[in-house]
């Protein structure tokens, strides 16, 4: 780029002075921005990076006054182009909309309108900011859905958001935040609900639009790995507050701050390593099977789990009522899981890597294959044998919202398999819900609260209690730390990692997110569509990747490839290739959207 | 990373770091134990008694109740004591409210009407609860061709409005009471209940929460009666509240239709249709069963109403 | 599609027989025979008894006789009314005139519903939500019986704007009053339902996304809030088609209009049974149709129903 004069370039595109953004509630003002200091220059990319809670999204929103009706700017300025725009008229902002500060938001999956074809919704935006209309409004949103990488543009753009995928979804969402060429893209996780490999070919296609049209960008972010690789500055915030600004790598490289530092020793992806040396983890191994071999059990040698040629196959309705298609969800997989060892199955959405996890726990009953306890084949348990079994191998989902009983409290929560097992009477079964509790590092007085009161992380070690309420010998963690922050998360994975080696608990991690794996993993199996694509020891799959699909998810790690003082850096060629995505998602009828409440009370 | 045909434009690599002194670090997911523990029970009353539209509707049925128990503290008439001599009498102070065309005193028909009114609208909620509520979790936790079936049932009493339905057995079964107008209602008023929930049972059931416990080892019943339930009962409670004013207004309109209760009985109903032809010279005489019922109605409805907004899971999320 | 049409159709029909034939069953198989109540206090012959039960195939199991009376009702027979007149006569005479009645009862609570819950809903909070909230639960409250007496009494008694009986043949202008006391209820629970269904679209993502693409506020209303909020709306309207023939009894006896709910309520109260079930059985076959036509418009509104298989 030719050298403009200075004058010119000095001047930031954006500036955030002192921000303070209330939210009044129910209860009182609540502030979701205590003081935020930020700059873009024009053309750059600046990065807010925080947990979520930190006040970065609602500080980006504001810019364009997008807060709820509940919130407002009680302090500080907002200066677009030198001009205060805290303010303004919602004439003035309207005018800004669009054509100075594009958004992409964050879920694709809420902020397409069902109603209306994707083309037209890109089309309004043009005519909304006056660069199109009629038949070149049209033309022109399919050119800017081709630019934002979506294939076969044209007849996309005549179809409605359910018939795209989540990647589309996200495609057409960048489109149209760029349909009016704005000088600033906020884009407030972008990609956060995607597949790796996904979020990586659309931040590539926005790098590299954003770039060649010499939009700024304002990113949103709650992974540092991946605003250090997408960004030139980052802005760091904690509580409301921006604690640590400055140039992607210095920071990244160089933290001042605390709370930046600790953000970089929990980033998975920043700082691999594994949690436990493999000397330790051998010997959590032996003393294992020496106390199982203690008990008059024949296969305490062998593998305690074992998984023989499983296959799950779900008929899918077909385009007509009677017919329907069968959709092989697993495919032949074989696994082993070793007592008092990690084996982890990493895959990305729609690999069936939760539908294995649902057949180990006998949630789901295999079409054919079969699922080894100590040797036994238990697909056919039924009755008090599966009772028997349910005892010994325990679930921990995802959705720390929803794996607790909001009406139970943490204490009956946690003490009700004992009861439902008919162990122990109520004293008995007090004291182990304390130790329970102590053991997932919970203070005592957490029993008489209820989910509603805690944080995720928290009801996420609840869960994690609940599982070793029968000190099960297995433990399946079915995205167990997914929607956590990844301080939150590193401290659950540390947990889990410190109750095995006490323990002696076998874990089957199933995981999206290929650094987890490195962590906690001592074997990883890789899934993609149903089928097993690569299998050995965590080091193997990490350092000597067989397959290209293997590849290109180590690729997809963001942030993997920055160089990090006491962290291995993950370098692999990624193959080339686009990662295809195919809509599974259907249409919900009427009948099937279920919301009690919009019915209640109305005769 | 990017390449770029951007130039840096910054003036100058600024690092900044907050002082830490104003940006405490604090422990990471640290445990709050400072407040005291609250159920979703507990969140939902403390949000109900801040709201006054709970307190105008709860202060109203606590009348309401209090006149239907306790009618004999507002009148010391007979409401079935007709005397024509004194028929067709404006307010005095031996009738506030004057007396009928019957002569029987409009102040104690409408007081003892309350009695009524609220036990046919009272028993007829909780039977159709009950009947509705068991419909719609089996449906809705079994699912399959049982769900279809019960589905269809649901809608066969659907299609048949309540009170013409009423109406036809009312009828048939020629003289009514307070219970056989109970059942009747509640034959054709169940369906709303079923729906509902069926339609919160089927989201309830989905729930990771029911998930682990089946995979604690509870069985298919353990898991209705102590997860799915107790998730699902909130928009029931709800829609029971506001039905309970509805049975009430449907009560009347049988009386008023003359297929209810009979003429001796004292409600509200039929004192309306009967006043209807004093309506030019005594309009009062529509007015006091009018309002008593519009207000008794009103209530529940309002109740229903913050009752909501308490348990509603979107609402308590603003 | 064509798959969701059809299966809804499906659904349609044992939904049709089972409210017949409990219709049935309640008007001829409870206690009470037809054929006494016919001739009163009068001694009837038992020859002619005989004739009339055969006519009426009162003769026969009470399942054979509802089959047989189906097959009539497809070919459009409901047979002759005690009264002589084929029922099908009466009730094409009556008929029109309730049609009238519902058509304006709809047009009040759609219009009027959707318009003051669309005002109530994007001002949340405010004091006309406030008053119109109000109203609404005001409307609710005061049963159908007592909102006729009220107008009837006030615009046709005091005022003499309205008549107070509508009578024989009655035209759209006579019948403006009594639509509008029939649409009442249903106005207020419309008004509620769109000011719900408003207020949560309006916190919708993809509302904020619009705003966010520089569209005026007039735009996000037009385009993206609307349309988004009127289905359960719509549903509720089908729906209510039901409730409002069972409030045409009401509102017809108040206003003395020959309708099929005076019909009905005098065949009710004659103990007319064949009557009785034929229009019954019409009213369910309205509710049923009123129903598909509001599925048929979810398909319209949502294109992720079009679309479903």
């Amino acid at each position: 780029m030719s050298a403009a004069p200075d004058s010119a370039t000095k001047q930031p595109l954006l500036e955030i002075r002192d921000l303070e953004i209330t939210f009044t509630t129910s209860t009182g003002p609540v502030r979701g921005v205590r003081t935020a200091n930020l700059e873009v220059y024009p053309g750059e990319t600046v990065a807010i990076v925080g947990e979520s809670g930190s006040g970065k999204s609602t500080t980006a929103i504001s810019i364009a006054h997008l807060l709820p009706k509940n919130g407002s700017i009680t302090r500080g300025q907002v200066l677009f182009e030198g001009r205060d725009i805290t303010h303004v008229s919602e004439k003035q902002i309207r005018a800004l909309r669009g054509d100075q500060l594009g958004l992409v938001p964050q879920d694709p999956m809420s902020n397409l309108n069902p109603m209306w074809k994707v083309g037209s919704q890109i089309t309004e935006a043009l005519a909304a900011n006056g660069v199109a209309k009629g038949a070149a409004a049209k033309q022109r949103a399919v050119e800017l859905l081709e630019e934002a990488g979506l294939p076969d543009a044209k007849r996309r753009a005549g179809q409605y958001p359910h018939e795209y995928s989540g990647g589309m979804k996200q495609r057409a969402l960048i489109a149209m935040g760029l349909a009016a060429r704005p000088k600033l893209l906020i884009a407030d996780e972008p990609t956060s609900a995607l597949d790796v490999t996904v979020q990586q070919q659309i931040l590539d296609h926005l790098d590299t639009l954003t770039g060649e049209l010499g939009v700024a960008v304002l990113l949103i972010t709650h992974d540092l790995g991946l605003a250090a690789e997408r960004a030139q500055h980052l802005v760091v915030m904690y509580k409301g507050q921006v604690v640590e600004s400055g140039p992607a790598l210095e920071i990244l490289q160089s933290p001042q701050h605390p709370y930046t530092k600790r953000l970089i020793a929990a980033a998975p992806s920043l700082a691999s390593r594994r949690l436990v040396s493999v000397a330790e983890r051998e010997e959590v191994r032996e003393q294992a099977q020496e106390h199982a071999a203690g008990q008059p059990s024949e296969q305490a040698n062998g593998p305690i789990i074992e998984a023989r040629n499983l296959t799950k196959v779900f008929p899918i309705r077909g385009s007509v009522p009677w017919r329907t298609t069968p959709f092989t969800a697993v495919d032949d997989i074989s696994f082993s899981l070793e007592r008092g060892t990690t084996t982890a199955i990493v895959g990305e959405s729609g690999s069936g890597k939760s539908t294995v996890a649902q057949m180990v726990l006998k949630l789901l009953q295999p079409t054919s294959g079969r699922v080894l306890f100590e040797g036994k084949d238990v697909t056919t348990y039924k009755g008090s044998a599966l009772k028997t079994l349910r005892r010994r191998v325990q679930p921990i989902f995802q959705n720390p919202y929803g794996t607790l009983d909001p009406m139970y409290s943490i204490f009956s929560t946690i003490e009700e398999p004992m009861r439902l097992h008919g162990i122990g009477d109520a004293k008995g079964r007090e004291a182990k819900v304390r130790d329970l509790l102590d053991k997932v590092a919970l203070p005592a007085a957490m029993m008489r609260r209820f989910p509603n009161e805690l944080s995720g992380g928290q009801r996420q070690r609840v869960a994690i209690a609940r599982a070793l309420a029968l000190d099960p010998e297995v433990v399946v963690c079915d995205e167990a730390v997914s929607a956590l922050d990844v301080l939150v998360q590193d401290q659950v994975l540390h947990l889990l990692n410190d109750l095995q080696a006490e323990l002696g608990l076998s874990y089957l991690f199933i995981t999206h997110d290929l650094a987890v794996v490195r962590q906690i993993a001592d074997r990883t199996l890789v899934m993609e569509k149903g089928k097993l694509v690569e299998q050995g020891s965590t080091d193997e799959v990490f350092h000597s990747p067989q397959q290209d699909y293997t590849r290109r998810l180590l690729a997809a790690i963001p942030g993997g490839s920055i160089p990090l003082a006491g962290a291995e850096t993950i370098d692999v060629e990624a193959p080339a290739g686009p990662a295809d995505e195919t809509v599974t998602e259907h249409g919900e009828g009427p009948e099937d959207i279920i919301d009690p409440f919009s019915q209640a009370g109305h005769v | 990373m990017r390449s770029d045909n951007r130039a840096p434009q910054r003036p100058k690599a600024q690092h900044w770091v907050a002082p830490l002194d104003e940006t405490p670090l604090q422990e990471v997911d640290a445990a709050d134990t400072s407040s005291t523990p609250r159920s979703l029970w507990a969140e939902a009353v403390h949000n109900l008694v801040r709201n006054p539209v709970f307190i105008i509707s709860a202060l109203l049925i606590l009348l309401v109740l209090f006149v239907a128990a306790f009618p004999g503290v507002f009148t010391s008439q007979d409401p079935t004591y007709g005397n024509l001599s004194s028929a067709n009498k404006p307010a005095s102070a031996e009738h506030p409210f004057g007396t009928t065309r019957q002569g029987y005193d409009t102040l104690a028909r409408t007081v003892w009407g309350t009695r009524t009114s609220v036990i046919i609208g009272f028993f007829t909620m909780i039977c159709s609860t009950i009947l509705g509520g068991a419909i719609g979790a089996l449906a809705g936790y079994v699912g399959g061709w049982i769900d279809e079936i019960v589905s269809r049932i649901t809608d066969i009493f659907f299609a048949v409005p309540m009170i013409l339905g009423a109406i036809v057995i009312a009828t048939r079964l020629g003289e009514m009471n307070m219970w056989t107008v109970i059942m009747v209602l509640s034959i054709f008023g169940w369906t709303n209940v079923a729906r509902i929930m069926r339609g919160a049972v089927i989201s309830t059931k989905s729930q990771d929460f029911v998930t682990a416990s089946t995979a604690l080892g509870a069985g298919s019943l353990t898991n209705l009666l102590k997860h799915v339930i107790p998730n699902a009962i909130a928009p029931v409670i709800v829609t029971a509240t506001v039905n309970l004013g509805v049975f009430i207004v449907a009560e009347a309109t049988l009386s008023f239709l003359g297929v209810g209760l009979p003429t001796s009985a004292v409600s509200w109903g039929g004192d309306i249709s009967r006043a209807r032809d004093a309506l030019r010279n005594q309009p009062m005489m529509l007015f006091y069963p009018s309002v008593a019922l519009a207000i008794t109605v009103l209530s529940f409805i309002m109740l229903g109403d913050a009752v909501r907004d308490a348990l509603d899971p979107k609402a308590r999320k603003r | 599609m064509i798959w969701y049409i059809v299966r809804r159709l499906l659904q349609m029909i044992p939904v049709f027989l089972g409210a017949t034939l409990i219709v049935y069953l309640l008007a001829f198989a409870a206690s009470g025979d037809p054929i006494l109540t016919l001739a009163g206090d009068k001694p009837i012959s038992p020859a002619v008894e005989q004739q009339l039960r055969a006519q009426y195939n009162l003769d026969k199991p009470v399942i054979i006789q509802w089959l047989i009376y189906l097959g009539n009702v497809v070919r459009l027979d409901f047979g002759v009314g005690f009264n002589g007149r084929p029922i099908a006569d009466q009730i094409a005479a009556a008929f029109p005139v309730t049609i009238r009645l519902a058509i304006i009862a709809v047009i009040v609570e759609t219009v009027f519903g959707v318009i003051a819950g669309v005002i109530s809903g994007l001002r949340k909070g405010k004091l006309i939500d406030t008053t119109l909230l109000i109203l609404s639960l005001l409307v609710i409250a005061v049963p159908t019986f007592v909102l006729g007496f009220v107008a009837q009494f006030i615009l046709g008694v005091k005022l003499g704007i309205a008549p107070i009986n509508v009578g024989r043949d009655p035209s759209w202008q006579n019948l403006l009053v009594p639509g509008f006391v029939l649409g009442a209820v249903s106005f207020a629970y419309v008004l509620r339902l769109t000011r719900t269904s408003i207020a949560e679209t309006v916190g919708a993502d993809h509302v904020r996304t619009a705003t966010a693409k520089g569209l005026s506020r007039g735009g996000v209303v037009t385009k993206h809030i609307l349309r988004n909020s009127l289905i359960p709306v719509v549903t509720f309207i089908g729906a209510d088609l039901g409730a409002l023939m069972g409030g045409a009894i009401v509102t017809e006896s108040i206003f003395n209009i020959p309708g099929v709910g005076t019909l009905l309520f005098r065949s009710i109260n004659a103990g007319e049974a064949p009557m009785i079930v034929s229009l019954v059985t019409l009213l369910v076959i309205i509710f049923l149709l009123s129903n598909l036509i509001v599925d048929l418009l979810y398909a319209v509104l949502d294109p992720r129903i079009r679309y479903a298989k």
